[in-house]
């Protein structure tokens, strides 16, 4: 195909990344269940080491099965380049790894999934990385948080747990301004929903085990590299513009230009702290991806049935979906992602935690657990369980209130998830 | 022609029909760019020859280096510059004066007017490019460490000879 013929989204979903194997001929992409490959001589594997060649070295670093998959998301996001991880949390760690220096600061919102809100505020502080909140309604914040230390912009596109749709080319532009690069976790949106480097945002990165995978079946996360940001201005990100000491002093943003980062974050941070995928995980994962656009339009359209029979009902306090016109993020979820804005949202019971503990203790179809986008309904009470170890304020501040229940709508037929959680209300 | 983007069979044309490459700035230096894509290009079979006139009479990865491209005894197919975008006019002069049939400008290396005399004189041109990468790209290579080759293919990729790991791009071999 030509430059000006671009294959389009759902054949991406599918080709990208994956052609038959060049020894078997298998057209579906193979489980490289291995650890290690073969070198061809001492010659070969000294060039593989010094990234001299293109290749396999050891599956902690990269896999073909893995690398199928990376590159199919770069693809449907619009990158240069991709890394797997073994979750979205590996790959946050590998991001700021290669960003940061211990007494750096980023910026991120606070309303974030409750996981990267702990993540942030505890285990990196070990690193002397040092998380600043700012508030996703007010980028005035964003801008006032900005100092010398400032490295990077941190936001979601869809936010967990409350459904909320960010600014990403208002967020976008303050990131210009101060010289730093903006990091989208687009996992509950999807790139099938939004793409946020169309929109500016220079690192993308994804928890797989959601939707992209889709099955609740395997752990994965992904780091998509826009090849946007100029590492080598001003010496502020070392990893990828100085000298590294690791391979003889090879400079990796001079090196390997616009898929830079991806690379560091591959031959630098997975090589030393090894967080990988397994191939069979990229494998289940992959296969999720290849039907991304049937499933994600039916996830939204069942959520919207789904919504709208919630914010009738007389148990129900509030129901915040950006997919609902009243909406207060409807107009954001018009402009970033017009096919649907995702199947996570949460809803306010009027009978506030009690009530919320009851509804999830009575559903029958409904799956009470701790993840999200998967074919099933799933349903979590956040207050007693993912923002349980937050105080009362930062849970209200992260769309996690006592009152609160969160969705994932699922691919059953909503007049039966409708059912379920009618009957899961009656005894609330 | 528009040098913001380059089509599949424009960049999958040169590196086919070159064999021949002169490579200005290839450097004796292991960690450099330079060194990478010379060692890389070897691999595939292109005859490499280095010019730098700061290692003259050296040799190369095997290879004699030369201090200026008019130096090389063999005929060149193609010109490829790892000097800066100010360099690379007078670079592309020379090139037009030893017949070669393409010049390629690495990648951050642009010259729009060198560009323009080049054509004029019935050369191709590549800027701000690797031939590594755009080799890697065409070949599968490229995905290997997780990077978009923007092109999707059914077909079953060509091994370089007998090796492993090593993927080509060659004519008929698809």
């Amino acid at each position: 195909m030509s430059l000006d013929d671009q294959p389009r989204f759902d054949t991406l979903a599918i080709h990208a990344g994956a052609a038959p194997d060049p020894t078997t001929g298998a057209r579906a992409t193979p489980i490289y269940q291995t650890t290690s490959f073969v070198f061809d001589d001492v010659e070969h594997a000294s060039s593989l080491f010094a990234l001299q060649a293109f290749g396999n070295i050891y599956t902690r670093i990269m896999n073909p099965t893995q690398s199928v998959l990376e590159e199919r998301i770069a693809a449907l996001e619009g990158g240069t380049a991709a890394l797997a991880t073994a979750s979205g949390h590996a790959a946050q760690l590998l991001i700021f790894h290669t960003m940061l220096e211990p007494g750096d600061e980023f910026i991120a919102l606070r309303q974030l999934y409750g996981g990267s809100i702990n993540q942030f505020n505890h285990s990196f502080k070990k690193f002397d990385w040092n998380v600043v909140w700012a508030d996703a309604d007010d980028l005035t914040s964003i801008e006032k948080a900005i100092n010398p230390k400032t490295k990077a912009l941190f936001i979601e596109s869809i936010a967990n747990p409350g459904g909320m749709v960010t600014d990403i080319e208002g967020i976008s532009k303050i990131a210009r301004r101060a010289g730093v690069p903006l990091i989208v976790d687009n996992t509950l949106a999807t790139p099938y929903l939004c793409r946020p480097i169309e929109h500016g945002a220079d690192i993308v990165v994804h928890s797989l085990t959601k939707f992209l995978g889709g099955h609740g079946t395997s752990m994965g996360g992904m780091i998509v590299d826009a090849g946007t940001f100029n590492w080598s201005r001003d010496g502020r990100y070392p990893t990828l513009s100085e000298p590294c000491e690791s391979y003889n002093g090879m400079k990796l943003h001079e090196t390997f230009g616009n898929i830079a980062f991806a690379i560091a974050c591959r031959v630098l941070g997975l090589r030393d702290l090894g967080p990988c995928i397994s191939p069979m995980n990229a494998f289940l994962i992959q296969q999720g991806v290849e039907t991304l656009s049937l499933r994600m339009q039916r996830h939204c359209d069942n959520a919207v049935a789904v919504a709208e029979w919630l914010s009738d009902h007389k148990k129900v306090s509030w129901v915040s979906y950006a997919g609902l016109p009243g909406d207060r993020h409807h107009n954001l979820a018009q402009k970033y992602c017009p096919n649907g804005a995702g199947a996570v949202f949460t809803f306010g019971l009027k009978g506030g935690y009690d009530a919320g503990v009851k509804v999830v203790s009575n559903v029958n179809m409904l799956s009470h657990l701790a993840n999200i986008g998967d074919v099933r309904s799933l349903i979590i009470h956040p207050s007693s369980t993912t923002h349980s170890q937050l105080a009362e304020q930062q849970q209200i501040a992260a769309g996690a209130g006592p009152d609160v229940v969160r969705l994932s709508v699922g691919l059953e037929d909503p007049q039966d998830i409708i059912a379920d959680l009618e009957q899961a209300l009656a005894a609330a | 022609m528009d040098h913001t983007g380059y089509s599949e069979d424009y960049i999958r044309g040169i590196l086919n029909e070159v064999r021949t490459i002169a490579m200005v700035g290839a450097s004796s230096n292991t960690n450099r760019p330079s060194y990478f894509a010379m060692k890389y290009l070897l691999e595939k079979g292109y005859n490499v020859v280095p010019v730098n006139p700061r290692e003259a009479g050296k040799t190369l990865l095997g290879k004699h280096v030369y201090e200026t491209l008019s130096d090389i005894p063999d005929a060149v197919d193609m010109v490829d510059i790892f000097r800066n975008s100010e360099a690379a006019g007078p670079l592309t002069d020379e090139a037009i004066e030893i017949g070669a049939k393409v010049v390629w400008m690495q990648l951050t290396v642009r010259n729009e007017d060198a560009a323009d005399r080049a054509e004029a004189a019935g050369l191709k041109v590549v800027m701000d490019r690797c031939p590594k990468m755009e080799y890697g790209k065409l070949s599968g290579e490229w995905g290997w460490l997780g990077g978009n080759s923007g092109r999707i293919s059914s077909r079953r990729g060509a091994l370089t000879g007998n090796r492993v790991q090593s993927l080509s791009i060659g004519p008929g071999k698809y």
